[in-house]
């Protein structure tokens, strides 16, 4: 039966809200037009013709996505995608006027003009876009990931480890999570988050119930057997080994978070949450006490004004940038937002809280959690394990990612380095998160699809036995 | 699984929800202590990158900003900066702001609330903020008139206009450049200010009104308004100058200027008195009247209060509770009183404005940025200090000062001017201060000028030869 004609039988049982979607992806077009228009007159650059041009772009690119879903993904959740395609052309616009500020800088400076980025990013968007459709095809139903499970795992460890490799892998500012080829630099750890929430996903499905077996009690609560912490044990041990020799606190921390979490969620049992809240205290202890940089990141955030004029200045900028914003902002194109290092990186949340404020930020982060909520509502909804454990995981992965930079922006915790999910400027980071957009659409679309297809046999024995 | 699931769920909203709470304290409970920070560049830059409105002297800008090519947009210049510096102040990226750059900063860069139209029209069209003007009270032959007579002296000259308490010139020798201090550069910047600080002649200093002096026979006036409010005295009254006068109860004989009596016989009247700056008449006057009504005297000119021009006077003051001898020399302007320039021109304008003593202001009008008026600053009265009649007394006294005693050097052609000398001793190592304060035309006053001369290189101190002639300069100017 063609997508086509099933839609036509089932459509009336089952709205699919592909009209929906497309209106709110019309909205999202508006606010990014109106974004740049802003900060074209703000910044007295004005409106031109390549500038009309990306917004016709992005227009086309996220209809391709719109339309896609409509075929390969009929019943997929409505909203994923609009707020998805949101955070990406704010974080364009936001790309866009870091660009005037820095070729204003050097105009003033005589320096040259730096190449703008908001054109590499929109062709990484194009990127992630390809991927994405891509996903959707190649994947017509996310139970046969299920089948990579450890090849992933191992591909996803080796990309994790890649950056140290000689030759390709790059340190960057201190942290090597980053490999070039071929004039590219491409952060394997974004993809190695995919893979890996696929692996833990399958990984945690098959060994769900030796792992919740109960063997000791103690205060009340059940502890796992000794031989079963094997597993617990080597992503600790993973996760430190990011940390120390690849110094990314940002990455070792989302994968150790994202394991323990998805490791409870699997067998629900807390005492894994507190087994691994004590393995990170543990970890952060020694690696404070072992490591100049970890404690450099610390003792800055416990009083950056002290480091203002050196390693406590992005920090500081950032603070001072998020105050100058105030409630409603400086207005887009009139803060100085390029005052932060990396301000269309790592801080680009300081630049959008400098010029839209407080009420931006609330804005952004409640698009975020929008997509998360979005995402573990289809965890609760889709009705195999393997699905459902791969929604959650996807969705801490984004969740994590978020508190993890705007926590650290904001000092409300050390800063560590991660890209700010759709917003930072990065190839790998963009086409990472659309891919987790792609795998959340699919599993929804499984979800809500009228029954047509019969589950897979194991898949329902084992429904069955752990019926919860 | 779904229940572990909606735990982690909850989990993540408490952390999402520390995030919301954690931007809400910096962006909104603590924005101003982030804001305030000294090394926070932001608030000033965004300052320079506005173009901040201009303070004006009648219709000139002294102070206004220009366009640059630079990081900082614009750039503050002052036309003539050390004649206006006393007014204006300065506006520097390194040491923030004095003068009316600082007290109408809100005026100046927009943000004050009377833009409340404009910066709503400016949000909506995306234009840039522009600030309002100040337009001072300053009129600029009577400021050019005042700083040319204290060259070469340090010192400090007020005009007041009685009738309404603006303040026609405020100047001040030694003073400096603010264009300097508001440059660009912040190491030309650090060390011209650096400098300015360690000159012992203090530049910085408000002199006009911060520099607190005993104001000597200038007091007399205080004195005598205090003997006509008594009813004891009046100008015809006659009081005892002798040679000397042994303050009471102390073996210690006060004199005259001239060593002599004030008059053959030693016998004069309080006109005569106050026309030749009789010492032994005044300090035997003040023990008559007594501490209290000369403070009450003072008081209701001005004396104890602090004025906010809106730049912040120094409050000149009459000693507490001084014992008897303490009072002889209290009336005489020595002891502990001491008075700004600008508290004496408020003496003077009293006297001129009828005995109406208005509170003295510095902001004309406030206008937006298209130069709408937004706000006027109306004349208030601050005390009515004596009788109309008695003013009326005290003003021809003064004018027998100018025409037959000590202050000729302030006499104008043509016109009546009323005035009063004065020399006072600061103490053995630092030289007098010569004093003058006059309003003219007595019989119609349109300026009062107080002039306070802190040194001046010259051995013969004396009010008549050093001040006379800078009040003489500055009232021709505004009379001209």
């Amino acid at each position: 039966m063609s997508s086509a004609a099933r839609q036509a039988v089932e459509g009336v049982r089952q709205p699919n809200r592909r009209n929906i979607e497309l209106g709110l992806l019309g909205g999202a077009w508006l606010i990014g037009t109106f974004g740049t228009i802003q900060v074209a007159w703000a910044t007295t650059e004005g409106m031109n013709q390549r500038l009309w041009i990306t917004i016709g772009a992005v227009v086309i690119l996220s209809l391709g996505m719109h339309v896609t879903l409509r075929s390969r993904a009929t019943y997929a959740d409505p909203v994923l995608l609009p707020v998805a395609t949101l955070l990406t052309i704010l974080g364009l616009v936001m790309i866009y006027r870091i660009d005037v500020a820095s070729a204003l800088r050097a105009e003033r400076n005589d320096a040259p003009i730096p190449t703008p980025d908001v054109y590499a990013q929109l062709t990484w968007f194009s990127v992630a876009v390809v991927l994405f459709i891509a996903v959707l095809i190649l994947v017509p139903d996310h139970r046969r990931l299920q089948r990579f499970t450890y090849t992933f795992g191992l591909i996803g460890l080796v990309l994790l480890v890649l950056p140290l490799a000689p030759v390709i892998g790059t340190t960057v500012n201190g942290a090597t999570l980053w490999i070039r080829v071929g004039g590219f630099s491409l952060q394997p750890a974004e993809v190695a988050k995919i893979l890996l929430t696929v692996f833990f996903a399958g990984y945690l499905m098959e060994k769900r119930d030796s792992l919740s077996l109960v063997r000791t009690k103690f205060l009340g609560l059940g502890f796992p057997r000794l031989k079963d912490l094997g597993p617990i044990a080597i992503a600790w041990a993973v996760s430190l080994g990011v940390l120390v020799f690849q110094r990314d606190l940002g990455t070792s921390l989302l994968f150790f978070g994202l394991f323990v979490f998805m490791l409870y969620i699997a067998t629900q049992r807390r005492s894994w949450l507190i087994l691994g809240g004590f393995l990170f205290a543990i970890g952060a202890a020694l690696s404070y006490l072992m490591f100049g940089h970890v404690r450099a990141r610390v003792t800055i955030w416990i009083d950056p004004w002290a480091y203002a004029d050196d390693s406590g200045y992005q920090i500081v900028q950032s603070l001072y940038g998020l105050a100058n914003g105030g409630i409603f902002g400086a207005g887009l194109g009139q803060g100085f937002p390029n005052f932060v290092p990396f301000a269309n990186t790592d801080f680009i949340v300081a630049a959008i809280g400098e010029e839209l404020g407080l009420t931006g930020i609330f804005a952004l982060l409640l698009l975020y959690a929008l997509i998360v909520e979005r995402g573990f509502r289809i965890a609760v909804s889709v009705r195999d394990s393997f699905g459902q454990l791969l929604a959650v995981g996807l969705s801490i992965t984004l969740a994590l990612q978020v508190f993890v930079i705007v926590g650290g922006v904001t000092k409300l915790i050390p800063l560590t380095g991660l890209t700010t999910p759709f917003l930072s400027y990065g190839g790998s980071s963009l086409i990472a998160n659309w891919v987790i957009i792609a795998l959340l659409l699919r599993i929804s679309d499984r979800a809500r699809r009228p029954d047509t297809t019969e589950a897979a046999p194991d898949e329902a024995l084992t429904q069955v036995v752990r019926r919860v | 699984m779904t229940r572990p699931i909606l735990r982690t769920a909850l989990v993540f909203a408490l952390l999402f929800i520390a995030l919301l709470i954690n931007v809400t304290i910096i962006q909104f409970v603590r924005v101003g202590d982030y804001r305030d920070r000294p090394g926070n560049q932001r608030v000033l830059l965004e300052e320079y990158d506005r173009e901040r409105g201009p303070i004006l002297v009648g219709s000139d800008p002294v102070a206004r900003s220009v366009e640059t090519g630079d990081t900082l947009r614009f750039l503050r210049t002052y036309s003539d900066g050390p004649l206006y510096a006393p007014v204006t102040g300065f506006y520097s990226i390194v040491y923030g702001a004095t003068g009316l750059e600082r007290q109408e900063n809100r005026i100046l860069n927009g943000k004050s609330d009377l833009f409340f139209i404009e910066r709503t029209e400016q949000l909506f069209a995306g234009r840039q903020q522009l600030g309002g003007a100040v337009e001072t009270t300053i009129n600029d032959r009577a400021q050019r008139a005042a700083f040319e007579g204290l060259q070469g002296k340090i010192g400090a000259v007020v005009a007041i206009e009685p009738s309404t308490g603006r303040i026609l010139a405020s100047a001040q020798t030694p003073s400096f450049d603010p264009g300097i201090l508001s440059s660009h550069d912040p190491s030309e910047i650090r060390a011209y200010y650096e400098a300015l600080k360690a000159d012992p002649d203090k530049p910085l200093l408000n002199r006009p009104i911060v520099s607190l002096n005993p104001p000597g026979s200038t007091f007399k006036l205080v004195t005598a308004a205090a003997a006509l409010a008594s009813g004891k005295f009046t100008a015809d009254s006659v009081l005892p100058g002798p040679a000397t006068y042994r303050l009471p109860e102390t073996k210690t004989e006060l004199r005259n200027w001239n060593r002599g009596p004030c008059a053959p016989g030693g016998k004069l009247t309080l006109a005569e008195a106050l026309a030749v700056s009789c010492n032994t008449a005044f300090a035997w006057l003040g023990n008559e009247l007594g501490a209290e009504a000369l403070r009450r005297q003072s008081e209701l000119m001005g004396f104890g209060t602090g004025f906010e021009l809106p730049l912040r006077s120094a409050t000149s003051r009459f000693p507490e509770n001084p014992d008897a001898p303490q009072t002889a020399l209290s009336a005489i302007g020595q002891f502990d009183v001491r008075a700004t320039a600008l508290q004496m021109a408020m003496v003077g304008a009293g006297i001129a404005n009828a005995g109406a003593v208005m509170r003295p202001y510095l902001v004309q009008e406030i206008r937006a940025p298209d130069l709408t008026v937004l706000k006027t600053t109306e004349p208030e009265v601050f005390e009515q200090a004596m009788t109309e009649a008695n003013a009326a007394a005290l003003t021809e006294m003064m004018v027998g000062a100018v025409e037959q005693g000590t202050g000729s050097n302030a006499r104008i052609n043509g016109v009546s001017v009323a005035g009063k000398t004065g020399t006072a001793q600061t103490g053995n190592d630092r030289p007098s201060i010569a004093w003058f304060v006059a309003f003219a035309p007595a019989n119609d006053p349109k300026v009062a000028v107080a002039v306070m001369i802190e040194e001046s290189g010259v051995a013969e101190v004396s009010g008549n030869s050093l001040a006379a002639p800078i009040a003489r300069a500055v009232m021709q100017a505004v009379l001209r």
